[in-house]
């Protein structure tokens, strides 16, 4: 790997002062869990890297009932599923959480890093989007927010500019009757890419009855994490049945646009998105019902 | 490029080195500082052989940058044993014969560490959800899980 | 502490030696090696399959600042057609110095073009990027059987069949073919009442060691090369550097490090030449380290193979004839394993008439290396299927259907081997009388359980101990097998136990190739068996001296002093062995004991066998194990523990194979998983506990009655796994890997 310039600003504009200078030849430093591999793989060869750690913002990580969550582009993984507070609002969120990488990499892994990374099979993604979550960036021309889904435009693409700065993710408050769960398929328990990965958010209705609004994404499916929206959408006043789930799972299969590789077939991948839009419905159902439905951190404190 | 001036603690002894940004944690520890303990095994975060804490937290080594540990405290698996004696975690690794090649064994044992302080009544599968970041090839785990749940509870009695 | 087998010391669980180093980072593997003046070296790696290399410029990385030296294949020197058996069975010296820098061919991915050295590896790494090779890139060949068919691309112009012992004169990529016969297995499949016959193929696999291949290399300017590595075998690391080099065994001294793993994977030279000549050309010392995704590009793998059983029983449960056609990939160059898959593919059935054809095949992947048993694991896979399938048909209990054909102690195998005394038929009732066998298969919807059983040949070959009696009455041991698993304990146990000492009496270390005899790969599960009996000879020769001591002492001969339970005694008079050893001084100074052995004649096989519990998850394919249980003949379990160490970790290994390891390669050759991330090798949340049964059969040949125990438990899992999963839904995979897509495609479709 090329050397390069290390610099850890303490302040957001000295972050985004610095980026701007460089551009795409400077690259943002969050856990690195990604960015050391590639730099070592020479996917990018950056003659400065911005640490972001000691920036403020970015290593926020509160929730309120008005402002919703905010999750500091910086914060690892290992903090927000160890917040009480969080892992109850949000268990579709530690889903993801909980599993990316083992417990080594969770200490250093950011969502920021997960989201910029942009990987199709990015295990955070699909939870946020399904979260209905926004990314706030800062830059030259000041700061933007933009839909999660909206982010990623190819493997290891998205609509940051060369000078911006993704600062922290913000999720809407959570509601009653709400709930989510992502799953993904590996080929053995841990330490896995996601052959497949689906999160399932769902608000009901009546009862519990019917859904009110639902919201599908999928992982490793296509060049980008995909919102399956008429898969969701396909749900939404219908009354909570096998055969509605089975109708969202074969929707979300239709936009679905797998590649055959390493991991796992084309075909396979298409008929695991049913597998698991299937599960994952049935455990956000069972969350947004108020039942308990086990993370991978929960599973394993049994 | 010039060197960064890092100043960090490792096994709490205050200590300080020149390091290129691109060079890893784990390259400064064993190259520089002479940290072999700590060992190379993928260079990508897969396996686990790298595992020292940071400020209390477990990471892979070889996916920190050594000037990222400007003012942190690093743990490595030199640091366990006291000159008394040896930690329990490495006593029940001898007991268990929970190490083979033993080139894996470092790792274990500091991840171990960071499981037992976080968790000092871990179940199996609590234990192994914990190490699955760490790579075995030789033992298939089995003495390895025992050693950890069996120092654990001499931990818990200890205490 | 005793261990109730009559010994004292043997079957005891005593703490490994090299324990304390080990648990507190301070025992130096390879890797760890820290010189004055150390360069660090990287080598560069075809990114082609197959291809002509055209060109190589290295000036722009001569000339990058701190860039020490540069090196090509041409600066080896020239390896002519010499034959050489270096620890490997015969080869060609040009293919092993062409797998350690090519010359005029890259045949893999990965394949070494050039290497560099520098001030620093990161210096080294870039100036890898300013080196140019020019490559005429050629169509590669990856299966097994495309490359034995006319017309498939040809790796070797200069490689001819050969067939039957005879050069067949013909260019092919088939280096060899070759068969054993017993009987007349014609006529004996025509006599069976129930035939069945199936086609397997397992991938190419890597022996997956945590520590990548390293070696650090000091040319003296008075021609003295030192080397310091990881290796199964320092000798043999010896010999095939000095081959390479052309230079005499006498001017290189290997220093083996402590070794991070091994598995047969280290018994090969890849950077020790390498490192040798970088340090000629720059004067100082240098250090490689292999990159991970080097180690499963460029080393290892075992082979795939392509593998036809077609066996015939009577109605009555008897085994009557047995056919194999059994194709290995030897990898980039001839010289594979198929001719120890031929020793082990029906070594657990007792078969009067029978045929193994077996061929050799060249292709475009790294050269096939030893993994854990080689070749016996693929054919296992293969034999146990058709076991299950023929007593399914028969309609017997497949575990009594084996005990009922078990081989057993004077037993002709197809290849002509007549057993000696050995323990198949005991790891089988073994199976019948554990509690895992005893309890309830498992039966929820998509649960099964399979068994298996498989074998091991294991090998005697040479080694060496010394021992040196201190005054304090302990005894420094001195060896040159490297120790992997345990082995410095096993050897001073056996020590300890023909002395009457302590485990902790007895100070093993492993030296280097200037400091003990020859001693010969830690491979073949020969280190506690041939190595141990060095280390009990040694020991009898230390009673000798002794002996004649106190016989000085006592001013008898020595014929009359007696020697039992740790005690020299003659009459009323009596030495304890620490009690002697505090009078050295006065009776002529040091007692050095020493010996070699290379007892070939009394190896004892060892059989092994698995009991697995798994579930289906019928909608994703996915295997979970439930239940695991390892059972092994160890002749004489020297220490306990570490034998059920390599027990469980050959099941893992096994396990592994069995459901996600495997090299998967793109259509133009390169290698797409080579990473931990990717080849997937089991996590311990991917395993239950392990359970283990040691059988004692004692082996006759050995002093103490060992078996290796290192090996044969890789052999039955993938087995035991498709049976398991052939009982939990019906449909009995017979490809590896037994990976979930296929699982599912294989239900979808009824097999």
């Amino acid at each position: 790997m090329k050397d390069f310039e290390y610099c850890a600003p303490s302040t957001l504009r000295e972050a985004v002062a610095l980026k701007a200078e460089k551009g795409e030849a400077a690259r943002i430093l969050a856990g690195g869990t990604d960015l050391i591999v590639q730099l070592r793989g020479k996917r990018f060869a950056p003659d400065r890297i911005i640490d972001i750690k000691n920036v403020p913002e970015a290593n926020e990580l509160s929730y309120g009932p008005r402002r919703g969550l905010v999750i500091g582009a910086g914060v690892p993984c290992w903090r927000f599923y160890n917040d009480a507070d969080i892992a109850e609002r949000y268990p579709g969120l530690i889903d993801s959480a909980a599993i990316i990488g083992g417990i080594q990499i969770q200490g250093r892994a950011t969502f920021g890093g997960n989201l910029c990374n942009s990987s199709p099979s990015a295990d955070s993604i699909p939870s946020l989007i399904t979260h209905s979550a926004s990314c706030n960036f800062a830059g030259p021309n000041g700061k933007r927010s933009i839909a999660v889904e909206d982010f990623c435009t190819g493997p290891g693409a998205n609509v940051l500019e060369p000078g911006e700065i993704l600062v922290s993710l913000q999720l809407p408050t959570a509601k009653k009757n709400t709930g989510c769960h992502y799953q993904r398929f590996i080929p053995r328990n841990e330490m896995d890419i996601a052959v497949v990965g689906v999160s399932s958010h769902v608000v009901l209705a009546n009862r519990g009855k019917e859904f009110k609004a639902v919201r599908i994404a999928l992982a490793a499916v296509g060049p980008i994490p995909i919102y399956a929206s008429a898969a969701g959408e396909g749900l939404v006043g219908k009354t909570v049945s096998d055969e509605a789930i089975a109708a969202a799972a074969t929707a979300a299969q239709e936009v679905a646009t797998p590649i055959s590789d390493m991991r796992g077939p084309a075909e396979f991948r298409t008929h695991l998105v049913g597998v698991l839009v299937k599960r994952t419905l049935e455990g956000a159902i069972a969350r947004a019902r108020g039942k308990f439905v086990a993370n991978a951190v929960q599973e394993a404190a049994g | 490029m010039s060197k960064a001036h890092v100043q960090t603690t490792i096994n709490g002894e205050q200590t300080e080195f020149l390091c290129e940004p691109r060079q890893s944690l784990l390259e400064v520890l064993r190259e520089t500082l002479g940290f072999t303990g700590t060992k190379e095994g993928c260079n990508d975060g897969n396996c686990g052989a790298c595992s020292v804490t940071v400020d209390g937290v477990l990471i892979d080594s070889c996916l920190m940058l050594a000037v990222e540990a400007d003012g942190v405290e690093i743990g490595t698996v030199e640091g366990l044993a006291t000159p008394e004696s040896l930690h329990p975690l490495q006593q029940k690794f001898l007991e268990h014969a929970a190490l083979q090649c033993g080139i894996c064994t470092p790792g274990f044992l500091v991840a171990s560490k960071a499981l037992l302080d976080h968790n000092p009544d871990p179940s199996e599968y609590e234990v192994r959800h914990w190490l699955a970041g760490n790579l075995c090839r030789c033992t298939g785990y089995d003495k390895i899980v025992r050693a950890v749940l069996d120092a654990a509870q001499e931990v818990r009695a200890s205490a | 502490m005793s261990s109730g087998n009559g010994y004292k010391v043997i079957g005891t669980r005593p703490i490994r030696h090299d324990g304390v180093d080990k648990v507190t980072g301070r025992a130096v593997y390879g890797g760890d090696t820290r010189l004055p003046g150390l360069l660090y070296g990287q080598v560069l790696r075809s990114p082609h399959a197959h291809a002509h290399i055209k060109s190589i410029d290295t000036a722009k990385a001569v000339a990058l600042p701190g860039v020490k030296a540069v090196l090509t294949g041409a600066d080896l020197p020239e390896a002519g057609d010499t034959i050489v058996d270096l620890g490997e069975g015969p080869a060609r010296l040009k293919y092993m110095s062409d797998n350690v820098l090519a010359t005029d061919k890259v045949l893999y991915s990965g394949h070494p073009v050039a290497a560099v050295c520098a001030t620093s590896v990161h210096i080294a790494e870039e100036a890898l990027d300013l080196i140019e090779v020019e490559y005429e890139v050629l169509e590669s060949v990856l299966n097994v059987r495309e490359a034995m068919q006319e017309g498939a691309p040809q790796l070797h112009a200069d490689m001819t069949t050969q067939e039957f012992g005879e050069d067949t004169g013909k260019t092919s990529n088939l280096a060899t073919h070759f068969q054993h016969k017993l009987g007349d297995p014609d006529q004996a499949f025509a006599s069976a009442d129930v035939v069945i016959e199936r086609e397997f193929q397992t991938a190419t696999v890597h022996q997956g060691y945590i520590e990548p291949h390293n070696a650090t290399a000091m040319w003296n300017s008075d021609g003295q090369i030192t080397i310091w590595t990881s290796t199964q075998g320092s000798f043999t690391a010896r010999a095939q550097t000095g081959a390479v080099l052309d230079v005499p065994v006498s001017k290189i001294k290997v220093v083996p490090q402590e070794i991070g793993g091994g598995f047969g994977g280290k018994i090969p030279i890849y950077l020790e030449p390498i490192a040798a000549l970088l340090s000629k050309a720059s004067g100082q010392p240098v250090k490689l380290i292999m990159t991970r995704p080097a180690v499963f590009e460029s080393t290892g793998p075992t082979p795939g193979s392509y593998v036809k059983i077609k066996m015939g029983a009577n109605k009555d449960g008897k085994i009557v004839a047995a056919d194999a056609y059994i194709a290995f990939e030897s990898g980039a160059y001839p010289g594979g394993l198929v001719g120890a898959a031929a020793m082990c593919v029906f070594s657990c059935y007792d078969i009067a008439d029978g045929l193994i054809d077996c061929y050799d095949v060249v292709l475009n992947k790294p050269r096939s290396f030893a993994y854990r048993a080689p070749g016996s694991t693929q054919v296992a896979f293969a034999t146990e299927h058709v076991v299950d399938l023929l007593a399914a048909e028969l309609g017997i209990d497949p575990l009594e259907f084996r005990l009922k054909n078990s081989a057993t102690t004077g037993t002709r195998r197809i290849d002509g081997v007549v057993y000696p005394k050995m323990g198949c038929k005991e790891v089988m009732e073994a199976i019948r009388d554990s509690d895992h066998y005893k309890s309830a298969a498992p039966s929820g919807s998509n649960q099964g359980r399979g068994i298996s059983v498989g074998y091991w040949f294991n090998v005697g070959l040479q080694s060496a101990c010394t021992a040196s009696v201190n005054s304090d009455g302990t005894v420094s041991l001195t060896e040159g097998s490297t120790d992997i698993g345990g082995s410095r304990t096993s050897i001073a146990m056996q020590f300890a136990e023909t002395l009457g000492l302590t485990a902790e009496d007895v100070k093993p270390q492993v030296v280097d190739t200037d400091s003990i005899g020859h001693t010969d790969v830690t491979g073949g599960s020969r280190v506690t068996y041939a190595t141990g009996w060095a280390a009990y000879k040694a020991a009898l020769d230390v009673q000798e001296q002794l002996c004649a001591r106190a016989a000085q002492l006592w001013e008898i001969e020595a014929d009359q002093v007696k020697f039992e339970d740790g005690t020299f005694s003659s009459g009323d008079k009596s030495y304890t062995f620490k009690e002697l050893a505090g009078h050295l001084d006065e009776t002529g100074g040091p007692v050095i004991g020493r010996a070699t052995v290379n007892p070939d004649s009394g190896v004892g096989g060892s059989f092994a066998a698995n009991i697995a519990d798994v579930e289906v998850d019928p909608e994703t394919g996915k295997v979970q194990v439930l239940r695991f249980t390892v059972i092994q003949d160890a002749g004489r379990a020297i220490h306990p523990s570490y034998v059920e160490g390599q027990m469980q970790g050959g099941s893992a290994q096994g396990i592994g194979w069995a459901l996600n390891e495997e090299y998967y390669y793109s259509d133009n050759g390169h290698l797409d998983n080579s990473s931990y991330l990717d080849y997937r090798i089991p996590t311990c949340l991917d395993l239950p506990m392990i359970e283990t049964i040691i059988v004692e059969v004692p082996n006759p040949g050995h002093p103490y009655g060992v078996r290796g125990v290192g090996e044969a438990n890789i052999a039955p899992p993938p087995a035991a796994m498709a049976n398991a999963i052939g009982n939990a839904v019906g449909v009995r995979p017979q490809e590896l890997p037994m990976k979930p897509g296929r699982i599912v495609a294989a239900l979808a479709t009824g097999g």
